[in-house]
């Protein structure tokens, strides 16, 4: 069983006033958890227990539904967390401000594209920054806990930064308002972290 | 042929509606609220201050079923049948305002400004359904939103709860195996649906069986699109807008409460409007 539920890099209270500590908690403890133990559970004595994530997904097509939904809530969380820091915010440097330039015009464009796709995925879901495998970047949203790693996405590629835009994320603090927490998302953004996600998808 | 049928039974069940000021044991006192939608990016906490007036809706008791039949550019906003604390302490206050007031208009604004000029805006709603496979996204996940939750509203009461009676008893009664039987599949339907969506109760009009299904988003059995096509008779919101302020991850205890205040007496007249071509 090589499967493991992370522990949060900081303190649930630490990303206040963006998100809320009771908001973080539940998020982390009771929707996350239960993702991990319904995958263990689903994959339990099935040739998934000896893989990775990454290769589940590469044919989730054919895996039974609670190994997607669940595979898919356990890794699109625990990199939600590992983006997001009590530090965060600001711009990114390096060569992935240089690939934003490129790709999206400026950092601006790249955030509103990324802002209509994590306000347009319709019901519940998850806005994406992936790499792809011609190495380029790309934007995009999934449903449900769906990601581009997943063979059934229509924008495939390797993703390295992700925003939770399930209404179990913001409710308590924003109810119907998703634009304000998407906003609010940008000062938490760990841009380092996302730099290295960067470097390890382009190898 | 099939579709035609189809609505021609819709058009009955609308008319059905027709008589609920009749079907309604609760006394509805209209909820005040504003002329103009508000923004959907307003604080709920403004929400007490800011009321100016009556509102420019027709209230629930007065919608006709020749109201869905109508031209879908001519449908308003109903009110709620009952005041926004009434379903305490199943559904909360602050739930059911800000699911009426804001996600529930907005998706009948933004319904209403998804066919404006276009050739929908003449079609009844229940027509657009049977046809949602070519319509705009916005259409469905609008035009779903909005209708889907005219019925909610209208199948919860705050003295709802206990069990059907007559024909609709004993057809569960058939189908399910009894009262709990029944409960206990609808429950599942609801609790299995992932992401968000809706657990039904409908009828199928070609040979008036009923079935239990779920939908994802804003879609319903209405839809041409549906898995199972039928005329939906009870409906159970699982967003997590639904509940979440109340429940949080507890899905299952949201759905546990609602058996307390479902409206068996609309949900009866639903069944019995609901013609059979058998
Ligand atoms: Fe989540
Ligand atoms: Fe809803």
């Amino acid at each position: 069983m090589n499967f493991e539920f992370p522990a949060l890099p900081y303190a649930y209270d630490a990303l206040e006033p963006h998100i809320d500590k009771l908001t973080m908690e539940i998020h982390h403890t009771k929707h996350h958890k239960a993702y991990f133990d319904k995958f263990v559970a689903a994959i339990q004595g099935t040739e998934s227990e000896s893989k990775s994530l990454e290769e589940i997904f590469s044919t989730i097509s054919k895996a039974p539904l609670a190994v997607r939904n669940n595979g898919g809530g356990l890794y699109n969380h625990s990199l939600f967390w590992q983006i997001l820091s009590p530090n965060g915010g600001g711009l990114p440097t390096g060569k992935l401000a240089e690939a934003i330039d490129l790709k999206f015009g400026s950092f601006e464009d790249f955030k509103t594209k990324f802002n209509d796709a994590a306000a347009n995925r319709f019901g519940s879901g998850w806005a994406w920054l992936s790499v792809k495998a011609d190495k380029s970047l790309c934007v995009c949203s999934s449903a449900n806990q769906d990601n581009p790693l997943m063979d059934v996405h229509d924008c495939p590629g390797k993703p390295i930064l992700g925003l939770d835009v399930w209404e179990h994320a913001y409710y308590l603090k924003y109810q119907n308002r998703r634009p304000d927490y998407i906003n609010a998302f940008w000062n938490l953004v760990n841009w380092e972290k996302v730099s290295d996600n960067y470097q390890e998808a382009m190898k | 042929m099939k579709h035609r049928i189809l609505i021609i039974f819709l058009v009955a069940i609308a008319a059905s509606f027709s008589n609920f000021s009749n079907a309604q044991d609760v006394k509805v006192k209209p909820v005040k609220s504003k002329t103009t939608p508000k923004p959907a990016d307003k604080p709920a906490s403004d929400l007490k201050t800011d009321v100016q007036g009556k509102p420019q809706i027709v209230p629930v008791t007065d919608l006709k079923i020749s109201t869905w039949s109508a031209p879908a550019g001519e449908l308003t906003f109903p009110e709620l049948p009952y005041k926004y604390d009434q379903l305490e302490p199943v559904i909360d206050q602050l739930t059911v305002e800000i699911h009426y007031d804001r996600h529930h208009r907005a998706y009948y604004d933004n319904f209403k400004k998804a066919i404006a000029k276009s050739e929908f805006e003449s079609m009844s709603i229940l027509d657009i359904f049977t046809k949602i496979a070519s319509a705009p996204v916005a259409i469905r996940n609008n035009g779903g939103g909005f209708y889907n939750h005219v019925l909610y509203w209208e199948n919860l009461s705050a003295k709802g709860g206990g069990e059907p009676t007559g024909e609709l008893a004993d057809l569960i009664k058939k189908h399910f195996g009894g009262f709990n039987e029944f409960v206990e599949k609808f429950n599942d339907a609801a609790k299995s649906r992932f992401g968000s969506g809706w657990a039904w109760l409908s009828v199928d009009p070609s040979n008036g069986e009923l079935f239990i299904s779920s939908t994802a988003n804003q879609d319903n059995p209405l839809m041409g699109t549906s898995e199972r096509k039928g005329i939906p008779i009870l409906a159970l919101d699982v967003w997590e807008h639904a509940y979440y302020l109340k429940y949080q991850n507890k899905r299952a205890d949201y759905i546990s409460g609602f058996w307390k205040i479902v409206n068996w007496p609309v949900v009866e007249k639903r069944f019995k409007q609901v013609k059979i071509n058998k």
